[in-house]
């Protein structure tokens, strides 16, 4: 287990070390003058040499990437060069809307989804399988905005049921509760169809194993079966699959920031574009990168805790 | 279709079967369906729809649905219809190039991966493993930021954006075939590592990666529509369906119907793409045709 983890978390930090270099290095990958690139051709040469030596643009290209991985480990990712503020901050700022807002929506997924796939499978091949089974590729195919406005243009603005704009403040919970409704609804439609079709894949093999057969002809009732037995092996794959699930949430969050109006890390990187404040974009892409890992790391290791046989084989 | 059997005596019979099969599938039948309209409309689009796609009449500005407009009209008074129709053609001119690429780009680090194994292999795999821990999205907008958003850039970044899965399937089909007989033989007789990796292993990998490339167009379509919508893909006036999207939605309060028609003809699209995908892997994957039946 030690060494497994070792080599884990070997191979994370060199994913991340080139993910910064790549990170570091693209600037410089773009022909032509990056400050004028990030500035655009009309900046005045003056704020362009202020801009060039705020990045340390005027250094060499190795030294840059090295001072930028520096930083980077020791927490400092540079700074907004029209604010001036420091991007760790301008992060740490928005990143908690974000997180309740990937967080709640990973949970919806769940609570709704896992309880649909566990009815299929329990009762494949009816009716309603087959209806939910339908509306679960619907929803996986179904582009997050597309989720997201379709919910805005009916809950928000046809029925104006609830509030279209804005996160809210974390002053008045209620009204962020309610501000949270629909984009993390729209957040986790995809992964409701997704799930529902993984738990219904993993518990139907898994009714089909022996030892759910012995529990049965042991006279069992079917409930305690198919909840406490079968669903607990079942969610061993669901538990992986949802390490990756976070990052992906991450990506939709952009669309889903913008839509909804929110702050978070979507719309803080969305704006940072828009202005191509290239330190805020390059943050915004390693803290992304290092939650997608860090998550997919923790998703790995209770996969691990949940399943005794991969424990087993890791330690032959 | 033929490129997924085997024999060319065969080709006909198995090709009908496919169809066939095809048919008797009620998802396959739809995504099938979804697929013909956009081929006619990729091909004749200009000429199927009712007005000119920029043809402007303010006039009669973000109408709602009526017989001369049939799902109503933009805020310059474009017949919506006509963009969105000719809109398909922009699709598929981003999505097909950029999901190309991607096949290109993914062999080019997943053969040598798969074949050499060893230092080769684990360095592309870190590689790989670094642009995967950034969401398509967040990698694809990251490069337009810099690189700025021609049509060309966008078909570019797209393509690095969606070539890591396709690297991923081609190591694993080449570590599968890289020790089969026919490869070994090869060897023995002397035969170079380019000559065994283009003629003889790449032929045997092409079915698994085609269907790969089936099943990203309906993602390519759906990440170049968002870029549009973020104002960092294809930029207006042209009718992308991500420009429309973005036009429709700083406008979503007073005149619903451009969203609307857009989110649908996209749910419509990516759904019917994928169903037919999913049919054709059920129906060519012999492993997986014991689980249909």
């Amino acid at each position: 287990m030690m060494i497994y983890l070792g080599k884990r978390l070997g191979m994370i930090a060199a994913v991340l070390l080139i993910l910064m270099v790549f990170l570091g290095g693209l600037i410089h990958l773009v022909p032509g003058d990056p400050v004028k690139i990030i500035m655009g051709p009309l900046a005045s040469d003056s704020f362009a040499a202020s801009v060039r030596s705020e990045m340390g643009l005027d250094k060499p290209i190795a030294i840059q990437m090295l001072d930028f991985i520096f930083g980077a480990v020791h927490g400092d990712l540079g700074k907004d060069f029209v604010s001036h503020r420091p991007v760790t901050v301008m992060i740490g700022g928005v990143l908690p809307h974000t997180m309740i807002l990937a967080v709640t929506g990973l949970g919806l997924a769940i609570l709704i989804g896992l309880p649909l796939g566990v009815y299929s499978a329990v009762h494949a091949n009816s009716a309603i399988d087959k209806a939910i089974a339908s509306v679960s590729i619907t929803l996986i195919t179904l582009p997050p905005y597309v989720a997201g406005l379709l919910l805005l243009l009916t809950f928000a603005v046809t029925l104006a049921w609830l509030p279209a704009l804005g996160a809210g403040n974390f002053s008045a919970p209620l009204d962020y509760a309610a501000r949270l409704i629909l984009p993390s609804l729209a957040l986790a439609l995809g992964w409701i169809g997704y799930l529902a079709r993984l738990t219904r894949a993993s518990m139907l093999e898994i009714l089909g194993a022996n030892y759910v057969r012995t529990a049965r002809s042991f006279g069992l009732s079917d409930t305690r079966i198919h909840y406490l037995y079968a669903l607990r092996s079942a969610v061993i794959p669901v538990v992986a699959v949802l390490g990756v699930g976070l990052g992906h949430l991450l990506g939709g969050a952009i669309f889903i920031e913008v839509i909804f109006g929110r702050q978070g890390l979507g719309t803080l990187f969305y704006d940072a574009i828009a202005t191509r404040n290239f330190p805020v974009i390059r943050g915004v892409a390693v803290v992304v990168a290092t939650l997608f890992v860090v998550t997919n790391l923790l998703a790995d290791l209770s996969y691990r805790l949940l399943d005794p046989r991969i424990r087993v084989e890791a330690k032959t | 279709m033929s490129v997924f059997t085997i024999t060319g005596g065969k080709t006909r019979s198995a090709n009908a079967g496919t169809v066939r099969r095809l048919l008797r599938n009620s998802g396959g039948k739809f995504g099938l369906l979804v697929v013909l309209v956009l081929v006619v409309l990729f091909v004749f689009g200009p000429q199927l729809a009712p007005f000119g796609s920029a043809q402007q009449d303010i006039a009669s500005r973000l109408q709602g649905p009526s017989f001369k407009h049939l799902l109503g009209t933009d805020h310059l008074g474009r017949d919506l219809l006509s963009r969105l129709i000719v809109g398909v053609r922009i699709e598929l001119l981003v999505a097909i190039p950029s999901v190309l690429g991607a096949l290109v780009l993914g062999l080019l680090l997943g053969l040598p991966a798969g074949y050499f194994g060893g230092a080769v292999d684990a360095a592309i795999v870190v590689i790989l493993d670094a642009l995967h821990a950034l969401p398509t999205v967040v990698l694809a907008l990251t490069l337009l930021a810099l690189l700025g958003n021609s049509l060309g850039n966008v078909i570019f970044v797209m393509a690095i954006s969606l070539a890591p899965s396709f690297a991923r399937v081609a190591r694993a089909s080449v570590f599968s075939v890289r020790h089969s007989a026919y490869v070994e033989a090869e060897r023995f007789l002397g035969a170079s590592n380019g000559r065994i990796l283009l003629l003889h292993i790449l032929p045997n990998i092409i079915p698994p990666l085609l269907l790969l490339v089936a099943m990203s167009l309906p993602t390519a379509i759906a990440v170049e529509t968002g870029l549009s919508f973020l104002g960092l893909g294809v930029r207006p006036p042209t009718p992308s369906w991500g420009v429309i999207l973005a036009d429709g939605f700083a406008r979503v309060r007073t005149a619903p119907w451009a969203v609307l028609w857009t989110c649908l003809a996209l749910a419509i699209t990516t759904l019917g793409c994928t169903l037919l995908g999913e049919t054709l892997r059920d129906i060519l994957d012999p492993k997986r045709i014991g689980d249909q039946q």
